[in-house]
């Protein structure tokens, strides 16, 4: 008798086939045609996109789309190779290089995506004897790092720069320490309070990374991210970001001042086996990154839709992840996953796309419909989506 | 070794922090085990995780918790690790 691998995955598909047939299938939505930032169409359908990661609409930048069209033309689709053996073409260093200046740092390296970026740093840095310290409610790249490293693993409290210093004053003297957080943590869109964390981690003399996937752009004077914006920047050892939001491609990198930074293209197994980014990705990502160091105003902008969508949720009475808005990331929580599902499902019948979220992807056992702003937003398209969760809310009996 | 009286409260005040997240009313017993009898969440387990070293002002690394399948397993732990403190 043989064993069929796929029988463990019975529970799930158990889950799936269970979704409600009334409503549409959130793992399957298909974006038949984007026409902007903002707007795509979904079921024949046009819809408001209020569930991306594309905070700045950098991904319609002509200026990046016309830089990647040219880079297609003189470098052609692919590099067909891992950076440290073919794939390394002029643009990867000039992204490094516009990445230094942005972060004001000695160092970056950029990876083909922010998950390897984690799996890479993460599990590289911490070896055997060492010990990783992370947020509870990390993301699950810092996890599955965590999982391919070597290192002791331990988890604290959420945002809780005290369950921090509990946790690192346990550990053993004389080995090395790793604290990891995340600037604004992508499920409920909460800052994380990096000061206390950070005086904390120095105390107990551990390095610190501070993952701004979702904070890049728009905190910050110049969109260095929740680091920046509540002055620790110089003590923050190493930052880890993603080109998949705010720069609006795909990518992701680590810069640091470490002086020994750069040996990690030797033994950093995420980096060294894996192919380069295409050379129009990284001619985008390029052009987006030196973007953003001057968009102050985009960035108010998208503050602005974000507090307004934040406060035009709450105001009907929704229970929502944050009391204020803290990131462009506002969640909704419904109680039940089957209302959850019912909802999401009306909003994008009614034309608005947001993600929907269910454990155990999310914290605390929470069912989420998470919104998502967008500095193209314009303030009606926010007050459409707040107007269709105002009357899906009542219709459902959430508020 | 820890002594067996040791090891009998190590047990019982393990008992103990689990009662909050015994959702399903199990009687614990020694060989009873997190997934299979109290059927944890991984999330609910790495509360429970935390509540034990906050008990006994311990560290239980997350890359422990694979080998620990049992009440009676944890507990035995918990003795190892505060024995080598
Ligand atoms: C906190 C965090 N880190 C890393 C990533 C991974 O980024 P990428 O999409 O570039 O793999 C994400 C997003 O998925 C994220 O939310």
């Amino acid at each position: 008798m043989s064993i069929d691998l796929f029988d463990k995955f019975d529970p799930i598909i158990q889950r799936r086939d269970q979704l409600p047939k009334e409503a549409e299938n959130p793992f399957a939505v298909q974006m038949e045609k984007v026409l902007s930032q903002t707007v795509a169409i979904i079921n024949g359908r046009e819809t408001i996109l209020c569930g991306t990661n594309n905070y700045m609409g950098q991904t319609f930048d002509q200026e990046a789309m016309d830089a990647a069209k040219e880079a297609v033309d003189n470098f052609g689709t692919g590099t067909t190779g891992s950076r440290v053996l073919n794939g390394t073409y002029n643009s990867h260093i000039e992204l490094e290089d516009a990445l230094k200046e942005f972060y004001g740092t000695e160092h970056a390296m950029v990876f083909s995506t922010g998950y390897l970026a984690n799996l890479g740093i993460i599990s590289t840095l911490a070896g055997r004897d060492d010990y990783i310290i992370i947020d509870a409610d990390s993301h699950a790249s810092i996890y599955d790092a965590c999982q391919m490293g070597q290192a002791n693993i331990v988890r604290f409290k959420h945002n809780s720069a005290e369950d921090l210093e509990k946790r690192l004053r346990r550990l053993p003297e004389n080995v090395g320490k790793l604290v990891i957080v995340e600037g604004i943590y992508s499920m409920l869109g909460d800052e994380a309070p990096l000061p206390e964390l950070v005086a904390v981690s120095k105390k107990f003399g551990a390095s610190i990374i501070v993952d701004e996937a979702h904070s890049m752009g728009f905190c910050g004077e110049t969109g260095r991210g929740v680091a920046q914006a509540q002055g620790v920047e110089k003590d923050v050892d190493f930052i880890i970001g993603t080109f998949s939001k705010s720069v609006g491609t795909v990518g992701g990198f680590c810069v640091s001042n470490h002086p020994k930074f750069d040996v990690l293209r030797l033994v950093c197994r995420p980096y060294m086996f894996t192919a380069s980014l295409p050379p129009s990705v990284v001619a985008s990502a390029k052009t987006s990154v030196k973007q953003l160091m001057h968009a102050g105003n985009r960035a108010a902008v998208l503050w602005e839709n974000s507090r307004a969508l934040h406060k035009g949720l709450k105001d009907a009475g929704f229970k929502l992840g944050t009391d204020k808005a803290e990131s462009p990331i506002t969640a909704v929580c419904i109680d039940s996953d089957e209302v959850c599902t019912f909802f999401w499902s009306e909003l994008l019948r009614s034309g608005v796309y947001v993600n929907m979220a269910l454990p155990p992807a999310t914290p605390s056992g929470l069912n989420l419909l998470r919104c998502s702003v967008c500095a193209s937003h314009t303030p009606e398209q926010i007050q459409t989506v707040v107007a269709t969760f105002i009357e899906i809310g009542k219709k459902l009996d959430v508020i | 070794m820890a002594s067996d009286a040791n090891a009998t409260n190590t047990f019982e005040t393990i008992v103990g922090l689990i009662e909050p997240f015994n959702r399903k009313n199990v009687t614990i017993t020694p060989d009873t085990t997190f997934q299979g009898d109290l059927d944890l969440d991984s999330l609910t387990v790495m509360d429970l995780v935390a509540a034990i070293e906050d008990e006994y002002d311990i560290l239980i690394p997350l890359n422990m918790l694979p080998d620990l399948e049992t009440v009676q397993q944890v507990a035995d732990a918990v003795d190892k690790i505060n024995q080598e403190k």
